[in-house]
């Protein structure tokens, strides 16, 4: 008689970590293929020009990179929440925070010099996004409330405030009605490489990814994230901190996501609209699992997700798909990374149960 | 009081989907697994539901057919979960982000059709009684299954053995196990009926409550429920309480804004999610830090026998 | 004992081998239980009697060898089949859910019971059961709310009521006081009388050989022996369970001891419930001795431990370290103080499991020089620390950079002490420090805190072995319920009995009043 039995691994190979994604996306993609025929359209015709678009050419890789930068961001910032076993589902909301204080601040608080504008649009940001997932921190920490919900319960109410800004106070009497402020001045953009899109945020990104990435594997603190993260008990044994800690990691990657907020409405739009469901803090969460919670390896996998959003809005324009066809696509990347993180921990043997 | 009945009447029917949706979660969960796709698995039920509702004229084909549906999603759910061991966290959110794309691709040549979709039925003699009456017994035959499914449940968790069972998996696998329960193939089951219940609860937004459909269109009430299940401690009744709440907060906001308010409409909309925020705190600082008394003790846990210390 | 039972065996299980994850748990066993006798499975921690038993049970596979009931081979899938085959086993950590009642528990997993519960059916056949074995319980009380001894008769119900004809009890005595052992042996004379077979799992040669027909030892995952307990002695048990002669004892020199360094002053502590779970306790482990603390587990001394050790809030009194007053002080104030907590579960509180030797070992001086150079973590420092501590405690690990979850219970033992010792503590708090290890380690870890405690630490041991107790403590005190029932100045004196009624909650000043 023959049975499959399931162990328990006692080490991972380091090969796996580079291979399961791999392997995950080419799943995914043959996945989507089927689900894509089945519903009449060629998924031949439909990834060739999702790849014509985002990587064929040097406009694609550009804008390949422009999607690349918010997701970067908003993946470290997950990363960190992630890392301490705070499910930060909020992403989304503290971008959006961090969009309505730079535009608030713009509207505000202008000064007609850009480095300083700078930085009041950087520390409005900071602080608004930090602010709002710190709130949800606080209350898990503090009282074990279910940060998914809080965080995720955030994301509405950020969007619905938005809209009641851009489509009152704030709209721009010469946009024709329709929910967006008047474009920013100059002072308050971001500069720009080139005749690309492509905006200071990303030596933002780079810088972010690299500083935290050496802020867990080198400093005090970073240690104690990462044995809160490992084994929260652990902690609490060692004399860690954990209420302080929460907020404080809550804030930061709350900050970090509303930075991603400013570059994206100071470096790319230029104004505040309606928050079309942009999905950057969802798809963050992809980009941060699928680099294992790792700043720098999320740095990469950003680059390769925003390939796939760049050719998710082909679709769109192209195919005539809805936008959020390509959530489609995440969903089934998510669960392949699911299952191959199965192999990292078990593997299977085939027994043959014999009498001796 | 008068004035309140249509408001109370529309609660219960705002409230219904999200009923529905707490419901087939709050089975999930007893079993042990967290499922946070009730989302995605709503919106493909809504979806489900309208298509085949529309396809063969018949509203209970559809509800049937989104059920089938959603046990099937929640299959994926469970296989990763059960099978695999996988984070059930980030599982259920690929299975909302799933959820949610097929929804919008499926459905984007149904956008602006309408169905007949499910009439009242008053109910003879009840539909009378002051109140209670016009609230709860002028509705239509998917709300009245609401009603007893939430009896039903109730009597299944506390009185039945194969609710004891359920519990008992819930609450500790490992005796469970030793007792001879088959501890993985429970949870598959309840979590494949919980994920067909919270697909009905989508269903009825597009063959009953609207009777449309539109991307998108259940605007985060699967995230409510999982909310929602915390609130109602895992308790049927409760449930129903805490989704005809929210249908009250909807309903009123939906009269406010008819009525021309000059409270802007964003603002409006605020309200269930900050209701639900407040609601969450309430619990948990009355229910104490760490221990929620009424939770499955081995909830988001995959369970594995051969673990040796 | 005198049976020698003739019949043909009950169960029989031959040639048995079981693997985990490269770690050979059962080489070859043969093992077999006859009706109405006691076999006694006789081993140290980590021989592999739990593992045989949980074959014999459904709950593992065995990787070679087969299983015979009533001389017919059969296979198990899961404990279903073993319970429907005539098997019971009541597990070290009963298999019982807290939350429900006797009655719940008591039919969780039964075939052929009706959808809607027979209540009363149920309630009725519990009772026949239990006043058939002299075992009573309250079917409708929940389990939360019972006594561990209470506990371990719901458990030992669950299987009678279910007709199992042979039953494995896995070390039933580690949770019971000395009174509650004897009343536990009376029920097992009781179901032998019944015909049932009973195997006896236990590291405890005392009771094994007062108990048992047969005694089946096993050592580190092979049977050394089967023998008839009539014929064999407490020497001859020993050596096959650790293979040469050992002695047993250490050597505790008699030192005077010094001042108090950890005194708590009528100390009141909530556990996790909100309830007080330590109540107005007021010791001092003084400088130079071993502070033993006996008692059942779940008496409060799990939260004692944690407030002397700065991790739970006190709700009333006071804590001082050498005069100081700590009480609202935060725990990472204590370890700089020099107070040192080994706790119960490595795996659990001490260790992260994931992180390597060396993140390990520095996880309390992570923030003192020369590992911590300011903001930064110095990784060569703590590379040199780790090799420091690894070569001192003899922990036997592939490298620094091993996951600590690889690593044997005994190495992580070794490691947590060697981390917890290697500043020179002003205190140490040891809760089960030797539980889970075999003899070598046991001894080893012994002798390190002799040794401690011989260089001016005050130790506060708590520990369920009363043996290790008696042989290291210079004074020992007993909780009950979260008080302190008394404290032994020269605990070698005193008897199990009298200890015994302190664990069961009689307060030392009443024995001695009776006594006179």
């Amino acid at each position: 008689m023959k049975y499959l039995k399931v162990e328990k691994r006692l080490v991972t190979p380091v090969w796996f970590s580079g291979v399961i994604p791999i392997f995950a996306i080419i799943l995914a993609l043959l996945t989507g293929a089927v689900f894509l025929n089945f519903m009449g359209v060629s998924p031949v015709k439909a990834y060739l020009s999702m790849f014509k678009a985002s990587l064929g050419d040097a406009y694609g890789l550009t804008e390949t990179i422009v999607k690349a930068i918010p997701l970067a961001m908003a993946g470290v910032a997950v990363a960190l929440s992630f890392k301490m076993l705070i499910w930060n589902i909020g992403a989304e909301g503290q971008i959006f925070m961090g969009s309505l204080a730079t535009a608030a601040a713009v509207r505000y608080f202008f000064v007609d010099q850009p480095f300083i504008m700078f930085w009041i649009m950087f520390i409005s940001a900071s602080v608004a996004g930090g602010l709002w997932a710190a709130f949800a921190g606080y209350l898990k920490a503090r009282w074990n409330v279910n940060e998914i919900i809080t965080t995720l319960m955030l994301n509405y109410i950020a969007l619905h405030l938005i809209d009641f800004f851009v489509y009152g106070p704030w709209r721009d009497p010469a946009s024709l009605g329709f929910p967006m402020t008047a474009p920013f001045p100059d002072a308050a953009r971001l500069p720009l490489f080139g005749d690309t899109r492509i905006h200071l945020g990303l030596f933002i990104a780079i810088f972010l990814a690299i500083f935290f990435w050496a802020l867990l594997k080198w400093t005090r603190w970073g240690y104690e994230i990462r044995v809160i993260g490992e084994n929260p008990r652990a902690a609490t044994f060692a004399g860690i901190n954990y209420l302080r800690n929460a907020v404080i990691i809550m804030f930061i990657s709350g900050a970090i996501a509303g930075l991603a907020g400013m570059c994206e409405i100071a470096g790319l739009q230029g104004r505040l609209q309606h928050a079309a469901s942009a999905g950057y803090g969802y798809t963050a969460i992809i980009v941060a699992w699928l680099g294992r919670l790792n700043p720098l390896a999320v740095l990469f996998v950003a680059f390769i997700i925003g390939s796939l959003l760049v050719g998710g809005d082909t679709l769109q324009i192209v195919m005539r798909l809805p936008l959020s066809s390509i959530l489609v696509l995440q969903g089934l990347l998510l669960f392949f990374v699911l299952g191959g993180e199965f192999f990292r921990r078990y593997r299977i043997r085939f027994i043959k149960r014999g009498d001796n | 009081m008068e004035i309140l009945i249509p408001i109370l009447a529309a609660a219960v029917r705002s409230g219904t989907p999200i009923l529905y949706a707490t419901l087939g979660e709050i089975i999930t969960e007893k079993a042990g697994i967290l499922n946070l796709g009730l989302e995605g698995i709503m919106l493909v039920g809504a979806y489900t539901g309208f298509s085949v509702t529309y396809k063969t004229g018949n509203p209970w084909i559809g509800v049937i057919a989104a059920f089938i549906i959603g046990t099937m999603m929640a299959t994926i759910h469970a296989f990763i979960s059960i099978t695999l061991k996988g984070n059930q966290v980030v599982s259920g959110l690929a299975l909302t982000m799933f959820g949610t794309g097929a929804s919008s691709l499926l459905g984007r040549s149904y956008i602006g059709f309408t169905i007949k979709g499910l009439n009242k039925i008053p109910l003879p003699l009840l539909s009378d009684i002051p109140i209670l009456g016009p609230v709860l017994f002028n509705n239509d035959a998917l709300i009245y299954v609401s009603f007893v499914l939430v009896v039903i449940l109730y009597m299944f968790f506390v009185r039945t053995r194969n609710g004891l069972y359920l519990r008992a998996v819930g609450d500790n696998p490992r005796a469970a196990d030793a007792m001879g329960i088959n501890v993985d193939r429970t949870r598959y089951i309840y979590t494949l009926i919980g994920g067909g219940i919270v697909a009905i609860g989508g269903a009825y937004m597009s063959i009953a409550y609207t009777k449309m459909w539109a991307e998108l269109m259940t605007a985060g009430r699967g995230w409510i429920a999982v909310a929602l299940v915390i609130f109602a401690i895992w308790n049927p009744f409760r449930a129903a309480l805490g989704a005809y709440l929210f249908g009250g907060v909807e309903a009123f906001q939906l009269r406010l804004q008819a009525a021309g308010t000059s409270i802007p409409t964003p603002l409006l909309m605020m309200l269930p999610y900050i209701l639900t925020i407040s609601v969450l705190f309430f619990i948990s600082v009355s229910q104490g830090k760490g221990i929620l008394f009424g939770a499955p003790s081995s909830l988001g846990q995959p369970f594995f026998r051969e673990e040796r210390d | 004992m005198e049976k020698v039972i003739s019949a043909p065996p009950l169960i029989h299980m031959e040639n048995i081998t079981k693997e985990f994850a490269g770690v050979v748990a059962n080489r070859n066993i043969d093992f077999d239980v006859k009706r109405g006798e006691v076999h006694a499975l006789l081993g140290e921690n980590g021989a592999g009697k739990s593992t045989l038993m949980n074959i014999l049970y459904g709950l593992y596979r065995p990787d070679k060898g087969h299983v015979c009931i009533d001389g017919k081979s059969v296979s198990f899938s899961s404990p279903k089949d073993a319970i429907a085959s005539g098997i019971g086993m009541v597990h070290q950590h009963f298999m019982l859910i807290p939350s429900q009642t006797v009655w719940e528990n008591m039919i969780l997993g039964l075939e052929g019971l009706p959808q809607i519960l027979p209540r009363k059916e149920i309630h009725q056949k519990i009772i026949d059961i239990s006043e058939q074995y002299g075992l009573e319980v309250d079917p409708d009380a929940k389990i939360w709310q019972l006594s561990i001894g209470e506990q371990q008769r719901v458990a030992i119900l669950q299987m009678l009521y279910r007709r199992a004809r042979v039953l494995i009890l896995d070390e039933p005595t580690a949770v019971l006081t000395p009174q509650e052992s004897l009343h536990l042996f009376k029920t097992i004379r009781q179901m032998t009388a019944e015909g049932h077979g009973i195997v006896f799992i236990s590291h405890k040669l005392d009771e094994v050989l007062s108990l048992s027909d047969r005694i089946t030892i096993l050592r580190k995952g092979e049977k050394t022996g089967t023998v008839q307990t009539q014929n064999t002695s407490k020497e001859q048990l020993a050596e096959l369970m650790m293979g040469r002669k050992v002695t047993f004892t250490v050597a505790r020199k008699s030192i005077a001891p010094g001042k108090d360094i950890l005194k708590t002053d009528n100390i009141t502590v909530l556990g996790e419930r909100g309830l007080p779970t330590v109540k107005n306790i007021s010791i001092a482990v003084k400088e130079r001795e071993i502070l033993g603390l006996a008692g059942i587990a779940g008496n409060g001394q799990q939260e004692l431990c944690e407030a002397l050790a700065g991790l739970r809030p006190l709700k009333e009194g006071r804590i001082f370290i050498e005069n100081e007053e700590m009480t609202h002080r935060s725990p990472k104030q204590y370890i700089d103080r020099g107070i040192r907590y080994i706790p119960a579960d490595r795996k659990g509180t001490g260790l992260v499991p994931n992180m390597d030797v060396k993140e390990n070992s520095i996880l309390k001086k992570y923030w003192n020089k020369p590992v911590a150079k300011g903001p930064m973590i110095d990784w060569k420092a703590v590379f040199t620390h780790a090799m420091n501590l690894v070569k001192k405690y003899s922990v036997s690990t592939p490298s620094m950079e091993t996951p600590v979850k690889n690593l044997s219970g005994g190495n992580l033992q070794k490691l947590m002490l060697g981390r917890e010792l290697c500043d020179a503590p002003k205190a140490l708090i040891a809760v089960h420090p030797t539980w889970g290890l075999d003899v070598a380690a046991t001894h080893f870890v012994r002798e390190q805190l002799l040794e401690e405690r011989d260089r001016g630490a005050a130790i506060f041991l708590v520990s369920e072995d009363l043996e290790e107790l008696l042989s290291l403590s210079d004074r020992l005190a007993v909780i009950f319920k979260g008080e302190i029932m008394g404290i032994l100045n020269h605990p070698e004196e005193a008897t199990p009995e009298l200890i015994g009624l302190m664990m069961a909650g009689t307060p030392l000043s009443s024995i001695k009043k009776g006594a006179k």
